[in-house]
């Protein structure tokens, strides 16, 4: 509804001619490819108000953005002038080499852009971020105080916590995490395995380093928490997850700061729950010093295979669209990293998880096909019918394979 | 013809050619230089591909690089090295079944077969029960009936699966039941691989029955009502009439039916994402899915292998459906 | 009444047996459909209930949140709000194209190649079954790069071509098949009397196939309708087709999933099968008493 005011207002004060004015485009089409979630949807409907004569915005929200982007960027010219990424679909874009420094774009429009907002590979600016998300913890502080327990902020605590929760009886699947097989399960590793200071390769190449002593004990931590969970937790993703949260069934769990919306604030679903429910940063593991959990960010890049007309119209225009009102019309939209955003209270999950120094998903080439192959060999061990020394080993053997088909490896 | 030919090849020849010469290649060695990123989260030290070294590469070999049947036989295929080892060094049949079903392909093999040969002959005997019981209503019932009957089969799968889902959580209305049923409030049909195993094809019995049941019950009408009258002067009984006259006549459509089962029951894909079952129950079609859409890239060789040898899978058990086909094509050319 | 022999005499056990099972299996084909579509008029703290799904059925939180024991906010918001409408026509425009093209190439071509002379059919049949064996995903990822480099990618009618020729050796296997079983005196008797090949299937052919063209014409129906893996990857937004627009609804890890819209959507989704199948069902068994399926 605010949306639509702001659009309205806008229109009104400025006249329909007078907005590509305001984004200060002669000529150009912008084509956007972008994944299919309500705070891109805001930005990109900001994009379309700068449609005026002799400038076309188009754009495609679609889940299978991933699988289209390396073919839609590789034809030239390209399908799109702009691709929505996040710190992971990013990857495929650079391996390809698709994306356009922005150096001179960023000088001649980036103005209203933070130094954070940069993304720079070897120095070049690639890639402009305008959201961040990360796994937090979200506490049932009613249930805590039930149980006589104080608010953990360590995995172990969490444990302890856990078991005191489920001994009083006050709850029988205290713990909760998107351990789905597949993506969900990876990210977990990939958080748990970041908090216990792990590395996911030998320093500057492809080779994997997981099969040792921190890797067992991330593997340890993440069998330990689904004692405490329910029983079907191969299949609980993301989305599952928080409606077992809301539903009351699960006291604590480390879940995504963009699914904070239902959860709490005006649209939660349950008034009693929200209202109990306490936002921190993720906790950490294993006596490391940083919370278990990979900071992400949302951006865009514009395509290299477009003439130097349409990529500096669709900088234009997505300055437009992330310009710092954008983030203030829309505060419970996304944790904005735009400058001049003051983060409500429901973002301080996320923030305290930033703070707290959490490392990045790692944007190391291969990183995606580890990803891939934590998501199904992991899965053995996590039902627990095969050992953790088996089940990196399996890792190791199943990404190595992968990587020498996509040329990583020799 | 002229048009469906073109498009014959051009959508046919064409894309399995492309995939046959696809699983023979792998991608280009790529060039790997450690530099500084840096982003909203501060800088780091990490590799990136050199893409213009890579490029120069590419342009060499533009095929990517030979590996003739490499791929065909790696880990997350045949995996014969790996089945050499298990195979010379085991602590009896049990390590060895277990050893092999920890690798991807055979995992997803034995999935596939399981669900193939045991939800074809189920479905086609339910189909049959169905279509005989529904043969022996009086007439007007029988339209409502085979319409409710036939209502599993033309659901789009994807959602078929998604609302059996949603039916089976340990808080719906079957999970819930079965808990009570059994008086076991931790019973989950999602938790265990043998419950998992059970749920898909039950699933698939569910979802392919109207089909058999739709072919057999058009194919009771055809059966020769003096053949049936003289089967009955000569004291056969009501099963014996079934055995021997109505069997007999239903079998080409038997073969039919027991062919189409086959084709769609091993590219069993829809239910396992449905029903979030990767974690017990993985497919070939499922592996082919997960090459082509991870976050890491295309996996074209690997995706193309799996296909190949779907491919060959699904010929292999369709081998006596073939020869019979061809040994009818001869007699009928002579 | 004894006139009968007592083993001929339909048996009450049996008759109750037969209907008995008939009951079960009616309860266990149609219950996930009434379920979902009673489900669907709810919201989704009833449907997807934690505490009884006792609450799916009775209501109370739709009571609470709409003051209503039904609620067509799910309609409402799949159709209105996130415009499944448009879904829902691209669908009408994908499935009548892919099933009329299959089925005029199918007939044209099953008909000339059972009147050939030399025989095809293993080589049709072998085409067939490599194509409904090969998941689709595979021949889509092929497809992407030459659709974009033409530029065709995203539009219905590639999505239509592509959909057609998938299915289209299966679509002539069956007609091949279908008219094998016509008997070749039909249209030669007609040759001799002076018409062309082209009039002699026009005149003599086409009248008795209808039921073989029906039921074929299901499959591609059904292939067409039920697609995800071709219309997700090969169509543009505004071109979306109903199954993946609505798995567009469900949840990731960004954004909640809007899964009333999902459940809404999908009743929405199947009802048009049921209307396809009430119209049909007879002239699909008819077609397949007529031979389609003799192999």
């Amino acid at each position: 509804m605010r949306k639509f005011v702001g659009v309205f207002a806008s229109s009104l004060l400025l006249g329909a001619s007078s907005v590509s004015a305001a984004c200060g485009i002669e000529a150009g089409s912008v084509r956007i490819l972008s994944n299919d979630f309500a705070a891109l949807g805001t930005v990109i409907d900001e994009a379309r108000e700068c449609a005026a004569d002799g400038v076309t915005v188009s754009a495609n929200l679609t889940t299978e953005h991933k699988s289209l982007q390396v073919p839609a960027l590789t034809v030239d010219p390209s399908r799109y002038s702009v691709a929505m990424v996040a710190n992971n679909s990013l990857v495929p874009l650079l391996n390809e080499g698709l994306v356009r420094p922005l150096d001179d774009l960023v000088a001649e429009y980036g103005d209203q852009l933070e130094d954070r907002q940069l993304v720079r590979i070897g120095g070049e600016i690639v890639a402009i971020a305008f959201m961040v998300n990360a796994q937090h913890l979200y506490l049932r502080q009613d249930l805590l105080e039930e149980a006589g327990i104080d608010a953990p902020t360590s995995y172990e605590g969490i444990l302890e916590a856990a078991r005191t929760l489920k001994e009083s009886g006050v709850s029988d699947t205290p713990l909760g995490a998107a351990d789905a097989a597949g993506w969900d399960l990876a990210a977990e590793f990939v958080n748990m395995h970041l908090g216990m200071g792990g590395d996911f390769f030998e320093q500057g190449s492809a080779a994997p380093a997981l099969a040792n002593e921190t890797g067992l004990r991330t593997l340890e931590m993440m069998k330990a928490l689904t004692e405490f969970m329910a029983p079907g937790y191969m299949t609980v993703s993301a989305d599952e997850l928080k409606n077992q949260y809301v539903s009351g069934n699960v006291a604590m769990m480390n879940e995504w700061g963009s699914m904070v919306d239902g959860i709490v604030g005006a649209a939660a679903s349950d008034r009693q729950i929200a209202e109990a429910t306490t936002l921190a940063a993720a906790p950490t593991v294993g006596g490391g010093g940083i919370p278990a959990a990979a900071l992400w960010w949302d951006g865009f890049v514009i395509a290299d295979n477009i003439s130097d007309e349409d990529a500096a119209a669709s900088f234009q225009v997505m300055m437009h669209a992330i310009r710092p009102e954008v983030a203030q019309d829309n505060p419970q939209a996304a944790a904005w990293l735009i400058s001049g955003f003051d983060a409500p209270e429901s973002a301080r999950g996320m923030l305290a998880t930033a703070e707290a120094g959490a490392r990045p998903y790692p944007m190391t080439p291969y990183m995606g096909l580890m990803h891939d192959t934590l998501g199904v060999e992991l899965v053995q061990f996590m039902q627990g019918t095969e050992s953790a020394e088996q089940a990196l080993a399996d890792v190791e053997a199943a990404y190595s394979a992968a990587a020498r088909e996509a040329g990583y490896l020799n | 013809m002229a048009p469906s030919a073109l498009a014959m090849i051009l959508f046919i020849v064409v894309p399995i050619g492309s995939i046959l010469v696809q699983s023979l290649f792998v991608e280009h060695e790529r060039v790997l230089v450690t530099v500084e990123n840096c982003g909203p989260f501060g800088c780091t030290e990490e590799t990136r591909v050199d893409t213009a070294a890579t490029a120069e590469l590419r342009a060499e070999e533009p095929l990517g690089r030979f590996n003739g049947l490499g791929t065909y036989i790696d880990r997350g295929h045949l995996a014969v090295d790996e089945l050499a080892a298990i195979l010379s060094d085991n602590a009896g049949p049990g390590d060895i079944a277990a050893r092999v079903m920890n690798l991807p392909f055979y995992k997803a093999l034995a999935f596939t077969l399981a669900y193939t040969l045991l939800v074809t002959p189920l479905c086609m005997a339910l189909g049959f029960a169905v279509a005989l019981a529904v043969n022996a209503l009086p007439r007007l019932a029988k339209g409502p009936v085979i319409f409710l009957t036939l209502l599993p089969y033309i659901a789009t799968p994807l959602l078929g699966a998604l609302a059996v889902f949603w039916m089976i959580n340990t808080d719906g209305i079957i999970g819930a039941t079965l808990q009570a049923i059994f008086d076991d409030p931790t019973l989950s049909l999602q938790a265990s691989p043998m419950l998992t195993w059970i749920t898909l094809i039950v699933w698939g019995i569910w979802h392919m029955a109207p089909f058999a049941f739709v072919v057999f019950y058009a194919g009771l009408q055809t059966v020769p009502a003096d053949t049936l009258e003289s089967a009955m002067i000569d004291g056969a009984s009501r099963w014996e009439r079934i055995l021997y006259v109505t069997v007999p006549h239903l079998k080409p459509l038997a073969i039919f039916v027991g062919l189409i089962l086959l084709m769609d029951n091993f590219r069993v894909f829809e239910p396992i994402i449905g029903f979030s079952a990767e974690a017990n129950a993985t497919s070939l079609s499922w592996s082919i899915y997960n090459d082509l859409n991870g976050q890491g890239g295309q996996l074209f060789g690997s995706a193309a292998a799996t296909s190949v040898l779907t491919t060959i899978g699904v010929m292999i058990l369709l081998t006596p459906v073939l020869i019979r086909t061809w040994r009818g094509a001869g007699g009928r050319a002579a | 009444m004894s006139a009968t022999p007592p083993h001929l005499r339909p048996s009450m056990t049996a008759s109750a047996l037969a209907i008995g099972f008939l009951a079960v299996w009616l309860l266990v084909a149609a219950f996930p459909f009434f379920w979902t579509l009673w489900g669907s008029f709810k919201v989704e703290a009833d449907f997807f209930s934690r505490s009884s799904w006792w609450n799916a059925i009775t209501g109370p939180a739709t009571e609470r949140q709409t003051g209503s024991a039904f609620t067509l906010a799910g309609y409402e918001g799949a159709w209105i709000e996130r415009e499944f409408w448009r879904a829902a026509l691209n669908t009408v425009i994908v499935t009548v194209s892919v099933t009329t093209v299959s089925l005029l190439f199918g007939t044209l071509g099953g008909y000339a190649l059972s009147r050939s002379t030399r025989n095809y059919t293993v080589w049709i049949l072998i085409a067939a079954l490599v194509f409904r064996a090969m998941p689709h995903i595979t021949l889509v990822s092929g497809y992407l790069l030459p659709f974009f480099e033409l530029n065709v990618w995203g539009v219905l009618p590639t999505a239509i071509v592509v959909l057609v020729a998938i299915n289209q050796p299966f679509t002539l296997w069956m007609l091949h098949s279908f008219f094998l079983s016509i008997p070749k005196d039909i249209d030669e008797s007609a040759m001799v009397d002076g018409c062309t090949r082209f009039q002699a299937f026009r005149l003599a052919v086409i009248p008795v196939m209808w039921p073989g063209v029906i039921t074929t014409g299901l499959f591609s129906f059904l292939l067409a309708y039920n697609d995800f893996a071709v219309t997700a990857m090969l169509l543009n937004q505004e071109n979306q087709t109903m199954v993946p627009k609505i798995n567009s609804f469900l949840g990731t890890v960004q954004t909640q999933g809007s899964i009333m819209y999902a459940v809404a959507a999908t009743v929405s989704a199947t009802v048009p099968l049921f209307i396809l199948v009430m119209f049909f069902q007879r002239r699909i068994v008819a077609g397949l008493t007529a031979g389609a399926v003799k192999g």
